[in-house]
């Protein structure tokens, strides 16, 4: 205990659990505007795990890492483009289609990365770009602003995104019919092409995750996800549908990995109790879960197609 | 329902640019995936010289992760690769679930595939009930110290202990501030023997600390990257690990340029300054005693152990990095006391 | 003629799927003509073959089940992958416990470990769902990682075998399990055990609580319409908990299934719930879905992704196509099927009025707005 509590210490497992929270944050805020409009996506972890394999592959081949990210980005809005297909204008039952592109996403990304990669090829990683001025202030320089562009952005649109939630006419209608539908249609407002909107910018955001993920470690396995995205789903409703309350969730489950590995490495946690420490950020989300409960409401229209009649 | 229409047509518009672009991808991918699809094609006219050659004999090997791994399954692939034979060699990779392991050995059993590699521990249950169905078939079963009685299975296993201390010999030596982190995925199977070995060797050669931290997945590379890390912060200057899992490890690795130790395949691929040595299997050393086994009519029945003596256990020194005075000679020591029993590996 | 349309169009969905399936084929150069035939070579070539299809299905009809009763209550139920763990490792301990029981017994008792397994796993997000206000798609998720732990913590310390700890390897995987427990073949000479049996038995079963009992109806009232329900009387909260509950015991008999007819005869771990399940949790969603919600209809419907997955593991051994693509198509049909269903509802109208010619239908009528609601 006493090793843990040194100011190094500290600022380096602060470092990890925001590193660590970076690709929950993306893909939970993406998710968030979905859900505002009234559209969940399970389909997440699939999205990350294609634009992960994408992106990979794309700096594995061309060193170019801006390449890289787009690619996710692209792969991401892809992916969206299909869900919007199926959830807004097919109106399918969208808990299930999820499933369905997280299947596909898990199943393609292993049988390309296995026919065209193969070995796990060490690929660039994403630099970690000191923010000049803030990063010389002791200890939080490090522990806050020594980190890859990727997690500047993500922790940037936070403030970004609940400004436009709140105030702008497009987050005003995208909350309009994610809670009631009809009524924003009466009004002249678009329910499909918001929704189509906010899947777009969900699944482009989970697509940058996949990308940050997969950048940041420099190297692809199938499945390198490991239920991330699903993970990300649950912080949604952790964060009761607001960006700020997302990223609480993410930092809070990166925190507990990243304090759970230091005392892991220190002996705090003894060897024969790690796979008990490692339920640890599920348990505390199940937990916050039920404190929150009942406190907040999802949007109403939440999971419901939209017809006119 | 206009504006519907029109969304429509907007989605099929994108739709197909996305198809149009995933298409291209393809295209470009045929072409930047040379290296594989060239590896294929050998692979491909090696078995058809075998087939050529007449007296080919057909093999087959059942894995629970990816035959290039780079650890586990690559080990063995690269083994009956290096055997002095006309080898027909066909690959189920990928499979950890026993029932799907079961049936495709099961499945080259009934095609009539001579010796069968079930490479993974958990394979050992279907074995019980299929060996006896196939008495003619050899199988070749591992990690195992036994054969669980079958006549016509060989059982092999590596001590891998004895090149996890000299990995940690090494360590040691390479180590300034005297503090040497460990990561793996889950306390098992020969990466315990390998972390068990390493920490013993380490701390018989100098006055250091050994950090094992195992993540408690197989799968999950993110956390493995962030367990190195957080050894980083604790002042390990030096890190070894076991499984597929580890290159997440390596990556923070070459990102602060900390020395690596690699085992069961050479790591040298993944960061060809930091890798400093690896611990490779070479199956083939017992591959051939097996083969010949069968040979001479003898199908199955003995288990196999490689050693740093048969040298079925390497130690591969990368050439790219430096290894301080001495270093190399206390390697080389333990290497010769640990064949000649007069170091303890701790096993 | 309406009957035959319903059905006809997952199927073509599926056609449409396959079709994907042979376009991923032949961008990685291999022909799907012949990848057909070693799919189908893999899944029915031999009695054998045919048996693990069965066997590889069996899971996938539990699971199905089991979320056709959540579904027609109106919970979502993504927590299979954490009940089959959990009803597997419930029946597990109970064999190690006492594996001297005969097996006219034991085989039973092992069966029955695992219901209670999974429907305690699959009661907590049914009861933080019900009195908690607790969403169960993230309670299910959550308990899915949370099992996963504890299974690799059990196979590692509590349930290890001793063997393992005295050699020093330390797999995490149990001893060689009870041979009275394990379940017996039904055909003589093919490997066809009695877990198929129970599952087909366990889907009928649920088909006659659903439509044929007074908790049937409740269930469904529940799935209907909560108010309505509540204001019949219904206790709507101990009824949403029931419906998790039960369909977390099918997942749980699903992973006693999965161990005790494994030709393993122990259970083990690589540490992901996947490497034991075979991802059956996630499979099992798209079997029920594909038979339209129906418990009855998922038993086919299971066979044919049974079939898939079987000859996937087939189309890797001859082909050397990785087994993944089965994964891939899978998800494909889903979301096929799921945007079919839209259609259908349209045809459903059309057709409404010839349809009273084809007599009361009322279980199809329900399967489709299943389908697509």
């Amino acid at each position: 205990m006493r090793d843990f509590f040194t100011v190094s210490i500290l600022v380096a497992t602060i470092a990890s659990g925001i590193r660590l929270a970076t690709p929950y944050l993306l893909a939970g805020l993406g998710e968030t505007i979905g859900q505002r409009s009234g559209v969940l996506n399970l389909g997440v972890d699939g999205v990350m795990q294609l634009s992960a394999f994408f992106s990979y592959w794309a700096v594995l081949e061309t060193d170019n890492l801006w390449l890289g990210m787009v690619i996710g980005l692209v792969v991401g809005l892809v992916m969206g483009v299909i869900y919007a297909v199926v959830t807004v204008v097919l109106k399918a039952q969208q808990g299930i289609s999820g499933i369905g592109i997280f299947l596909f996403g898990l199943g393609f990304s292993d049988l390309m990365f296995r026919r065209q990669v193969g070995t796990p090829k060490p690929a660039n990683q994403l630099p970690e770009i000191p923010i000049p001025l803030l990063s010389d202030i002791p200890w939080v320089g490090e522990a806050l602003f020594e980190h890859s562009v990727v997690t500047y952005a993500a922790f940037a649109t936070v403030p970004l995104l609940a400004w436009m939630l709140r105030s702008t006419t497009f987050g005003m209608n995208i909350r309009a019919v994610g809670e009631n539908p009809q009524a924003a249609d009466s009004l002249g407002v678009s329910v499909a092409w918001n929704r189509t909107f906010a899947i777009l910018i969900g699944n482009g955001m989970a697509g940058l995750a996949g990308a940050a993920l997969v950048l940041e470690l420099g190297i692809f396995q199938p499945n390198l996800t490991n239920g991330l995205g699903f993970i990300a789903v649950a912080l949604v409703y952790f964060g009761a549908w607001r960006p700020v309350g997302i990223m609480s969730g993410a930092l809070l489950y990166g925190l507990v990995a990243a304090v759970v590995l230091q005392w892991k490495a220190q002996g705090i946690i003894p060897r024969g109790a790690s796979d008990i420490a490692a339920m640890a950020p599920a348990v505390l989300t199940i937990l916050a879960l039920i404190i929150l409960a009942g406190r907040v409401q999802a949007p109403a229209a939440l999971t419901r197609p939209f017809s006119r009649h | 329902m206009t504006s519907n229409r029109h969304l429509l047509r907007l989605l099929a518009l994108l739709f197909s640019f996305g198809l149009i672009a995933a298409a291209c991808g393809d295209s470009t991918d045929d072409t930047s995936a040379d290296a594989g699809e060239t590896a294929e094609s050998d692979a491909d006219s090696d078995s058809e010289d075998a087939d050529a050659g007449g007296d080919t004999l057909t093999m087959a090997i059942v894995a629970p992760s990816a035959s290039d791994d780079l650890a586990f399954t690559q080990s063995m692939i690269e083994s009956i690769e290096a055997l002095d034979r006309d080898i027909d060699l066909q690959v189920t990779d990928g499979t950890f679930v026993v029932d799907d392991a079961a049936a495709a050995i099961r499945g080259y059993a009934e095609d009539g595939v001579e010796v069968i590699v079930a490479h993974g521990t958990q394979f050992g249950g279907p074995l019980t009930e299929i060996a006896p169905e196939f008495p003619e078939t050899t199988f070749i079963w591992g990690t195992s110290s036994d054969t669980q009685g079958l006549e016509n299975v060989f059982a092999y296993y590596p001590a891998a202990d004895q090149g996890g201390y000299v990995n940690g010999v090494l360590a040691a030596a390479i180590s300034e501030s005297g503090k040497i982190g460990v990561v793996g995925p889950v306390e098992a199977g020969d990466a315990v023997a390998y972390i068990n070995g390493f920490a013993q060797g380490a701390m018989d050669s100098g006055d250091v600390e050994v950090a094992i931290t195992y993540t408690g997945s197989f799968s999950d590379v993110a956390l493995m990257a962030e367990a190195a890390q957080a050894h980083l912060s604790n002042d390990v200057d030096v890190l070894t690990g076991s499984s597929q899992a580890v290159v997440g490890a390596v990556g923070v690795a070459s990102e602060n340029g900390v020395p690596w130790f690699g085992t069961q395949a050479n790591q040298v691929p993944l960061d060809g300054e930091l890798v400093v040595a690896s611990q490779v299997y070479h199956w083939e050393v017992v591959l051939v005693e097996m083969l010949d086994l069968r040979d001479s009519g003898t199908l199955g029945g003995q288990a196999f152990e490689i050693t740093l003596e048969n040298g079925g256990l390497e130690i591969e020194f990368n050439d790219g990095y430096e290894l301080p005075e001495g270093a190399r000679e206390a390697a080389d020591a333990a290497i010769a006391g640990i064949i000649d029993g007069s170091v303890d590996t701790g096993a | 003629m309406k009957r035959f349309l319903g059905a006809s169009i997952p199927l073509l969905a599926a056609g449409i799927a396959f079709l994907f399936g042979a376009i991923m084929l032949l961008a990685i150069g291999a022909s799907p003509w012949e990848g057909l035939k070693a799919l189908l070579d893999g899944a029915f070539g031999s009695w054998d073959r045919l048996a693990a299809t069965a066997i590889k299905a069996t899971p996938l009809i539990l699971v199905g089940a089991g979320i056709t009763i959540a579904f027609r209550t109106s919970v979502v139920n993504i927590g299979g992958e954490g009940q089959i763990v959990a009803g597997a490792l419930l029946s597990t301990s109970v064999a190690l416990a006492v594996p001297d029981l005969p097996g006219i017994l034991l085989v039973p008792v092992v069966l029955i470990a695992g219901l209670v397994g999974g429907a305690i796993v699959g009661a907590i997000p049914g009861a933080l769902k019900a009195y908690a206000s607790v969403n169960e798609i993230l309670s299910t998720i959550m308990l899915n990682i949370v099992m996963v732990q504890l299974m690799n913590y059990l196979l590692r310390g509590p349930l290890i075998d001793p063997r393992e700890v005295e050699a020093g390897t330390r797999i995490p995987q149990t001893e060689r399990l009870s041979d009275n427990a394990s379940l017996p073949n039904i055909v003589p000479g093919v490997r066809l055990h009695l877990g198929v049996l129970v599952a087909v038995l366990a889907a009928v079963a649920v088909y006659i609580l659903l439509w044929r009992t007074p908790l049937g109806f409740r269930l469904r009232a529940v799935g209907h319409s909560p108010d309505a329900a509540r204001a019949a009387g219904i206790n709507v909260k101990a009824n949403i908990t029931m419906a998790l509950s039960m369909s977390g015991s099918l997942g749980g008999l699903a992973g006693a299934i999965l161990v005790f007819g494994s030709e393993g005869q122990r259970m083990v771990t690589d540490g992901s719930s996947t490497g034991f399940t075979g991802s059956a949790g996630f499979n099992g969603i798209v079997a029920a879905l594909f038979g339209g919600l129906h418990p009855l209809w998922t038993i086919p419907s299971s066979f044919l992704f049974g079939a898939l997955l079987t000859g996937a593991t087939n189309l890797q051994r001859v082909l050397q196509v990785p087994a993944p693509i089965a994964i891939a198509i899978n998800g494909i049909v889903v979301v096929f099927v799921v945007s079919s269903g839209r259609i259908r509802e349209k045809l459903d109208r059309m057709l409404d009025a010839r349809s009273e010619l084809d007599g009361p239908s009322g279980d199809d009528t329900a399967t489709a707005k299943g389908a697509s609601a």
